[in-house]
């Protein structure tokens, strides 16, 4: 039935060069570069020195970053689409819950610098509150919220796109057939929804392993993730072979991520 | 259709909340006449003056807005072209292959894309700037686009085309007529999906951008580690202004369009 296909072999050929050119290519040569000191000389100590206990600690506390990330987006995501799709004007609320992504990265992460400031809005209100003022920038604390903050419209977005397309009668099924809405949602909708969470998840993993803009102006150096590294060594120290190495474990790590999160993938495929 | 609990209608309210005060807290002080933004002195709209009398930063502005706008258009035309491809290939390993390499930008860290990007332009020798950025940014939307259109694609009943063939249809027929129409909502999608990845990514252009070409993101990251003026906050009032203008013109037309004809759902 799909043999005849209207596009001619030819028209495939953008895509097929834009995989080859900017899919394949750019891991092809962040593996070639792994292999090359700073003086350009074939070598495997980058390799070496990424199994040294600095570069062991830095991928374990980044694991353990995007965790939190991860895990604090999914908890306040998940609910937010599920209202939402229960709402009147469901598309345009959705809507205004993308709205904030369009407004630029960087600016939204410097409303935080202001908010959570010593003298900002934040510490206002817990001195007005009794509690005091505290040292919210530069903390593990405001890493995680503002990484959060920043993921969670992606993390909605997938969720709801889900939970929308379930029947609604299979709900009604669900309900007459003596389920509470606690079971329903355990054996109908949660099922149904996976592969959006799954999805979810790799949208906000993955990038949280690798974030470095945040780090440095939230957290103020403090936390190091894998992403700030090579960011490190390709801008500021320029050994782009070092820089190489992390890359290719970041790549390898999320090449396991992606096949842990999409056991089902093949399921949108008929 | 039942009516929110009111518990639920607090939750949202909270993240609604939290999603805007960022932003509206930047406005705020964006008619600050003081200098920072811990402290209210006065209402005034010089900084909004300030931003439409520095040049440079216009510039970076229109980058910013028409790299954006070429990137997703570019990127969408390939995205569609990718997602009927992927469709239309009939061996089911090699699609479920494709499928997998298209993925892969989506889930690679900016970082990632950024550092083998930049390797590559200086292989290839492509002078790091306007073109440098442009090019990443259709290359990291083209699989977001993908993703859009082909579970449209998959919806679609394979008797339409069928129909459509025996009917006379032609193969060009077939795509702008039966194909087109039919996926549209996951072009649209696709194509401002492209547009906020675009406006919204820091890390790529961070690192294939050269010395004399920058995008607002890359502005205000380096104004950010020295120390910002109140102008951007303007700036940012104003961006907020167009996207909320753009977004409910983008949702009144797109209902108006749906409801004479009264598309099925």
């Amino acid at each position: 039935m799909r043999s005849k296909n209207p596009l001619r072999f030819i028209y495939a050929t953008p895509y097929a060069a834009w995989l080859l050119l900017f899919v394949l290519a750019p891991i092809a040569v962040i593996v070639y570069y792994s292999f090359f000191d700073l003086s350009g000389h074939l070598t495997l100590a980058n390799y070496r020195n990424f199994f040294t206990s600095i570069y062991f600690k830095l991928t374990i506390s980044s694991f353990w970053y995007a965790f939190l990330i991860t895990f604090f987006a999914l908890l306040i995501s998940y609910p937010t689409a599920y209202f939402l799709t229960k709402t009147r004007h469901k598309q345009l609320w959705l809507l205004l819950i993308i709205i904030p992504s369009w407004i630029n990265l960087l600016l939204k992460t410097y409303a935080f610098i202001g908010l959570m400031g010593v003298y900002g809005p934040i510490n206002a209100l817990l001195e007005a509150v009794g509690i005091g003022s505290q040292q919210i920038l530069f903390t593990d604390f405001s890493f995680v919220f503002v990484s959060v903050y920043i993921f969670i419209p992606f993390m909605i977005l997938p969720i709801f796109n889900s939970l929308d397309k379930i029947n609604p009668t299979l709900l009604d099924a669900s309900k007459d057939l003596g389920a509470n809405a606690w079971v329903t949602f355990k054996r109908v909708i949660w099922p149904m929804t996976t592969d959006g969470v799954k999805s979810g998840i790799q949208v906000v993993f993955i990038p949280a392993l690798s974030l470095f803009m945040i780090t440095r102006l939230i957290a103020g150096n403090k936390v190091i993730t894998l992403g700030t590294a090579i960011e490190q060594q390709f801008l500021v120290t320029q050994n782009w072979g070092m820089g190489s190495t992390i890359a290719v474990f970041l790549i390898i790590f999320m090449f396991l991520i992606m096949v842990l999160t999409s056991g089902k993938k093949g399921g949108i495929i008929k | 259709m039942k009516k929110l609990g009111i518990l639920p209608r607090i939750y949202l309210a909270a993240v609604f909340v939290i999603l805007y005060a960022p932003i509206f807290y930047l406005i705020y002080y964006s008619f600050n006449s003081g200098d920072g933004m811990s402290h209210f002195e006065s209402f005034t709209l010089d900084h909004y003056q300030a931003v439409f009398q520095d040049t440079r930063l216009l510039i970076i502005v229109l980058n910013t807005v028409i790299i954006a706008l070429l990137s997703a258009l570019l990127s969408t035309t390939i995205g569609v072209i990718g997602a009927l491809t992927i469709y239309f290939m009939k061996n089911k390993s090699a699609r479920q292959a494709v499928l997998s390499l298209n993925n892969i930008l989506i889930v690679s860290p900016d970082v990632i894309i950024g550092a083998s990007f930049l390797i590559l332009f200086t292989l290839v020798g492509v002078k790091l700037g306007f073109a440098s950025v442009l090019i990443s940014h259709i290359a990291f939307s083209i699989p977001i686009v993908v993703i859009m259109v082909l579970p449209k694609l998959l919806e679609m009943s394979t008797t339409l085309i069928d129909a459509a063939r025996d009917l006379g249809a032609s193969r060009k027929d077939i795509l702008t007529r039966v194909i087109l129409p039919y996926i549209k909502p996951g072009i649209f999608a696709g194509f401002f999906l492209a547009l906020t990845y675009s406006l919204d990514d820091f890390a790529v252009t961070f690192f294939v951008t050269g010395n004399g070409f920058s995008t607002l993101s890359v502005e205000i990251y380096s104004m950010a580690r020295t120390g910002i003026t109140l102008t951007i906050n303007a700036l940012s009032g104003l961006i907020f202004l167009i996207t909320i203008i753009l977004v409910l013109g983008y949702y009144i037309i797109g209902n108006k369009a749906k409801s004479p004809q009264g598309v099925k759902k």
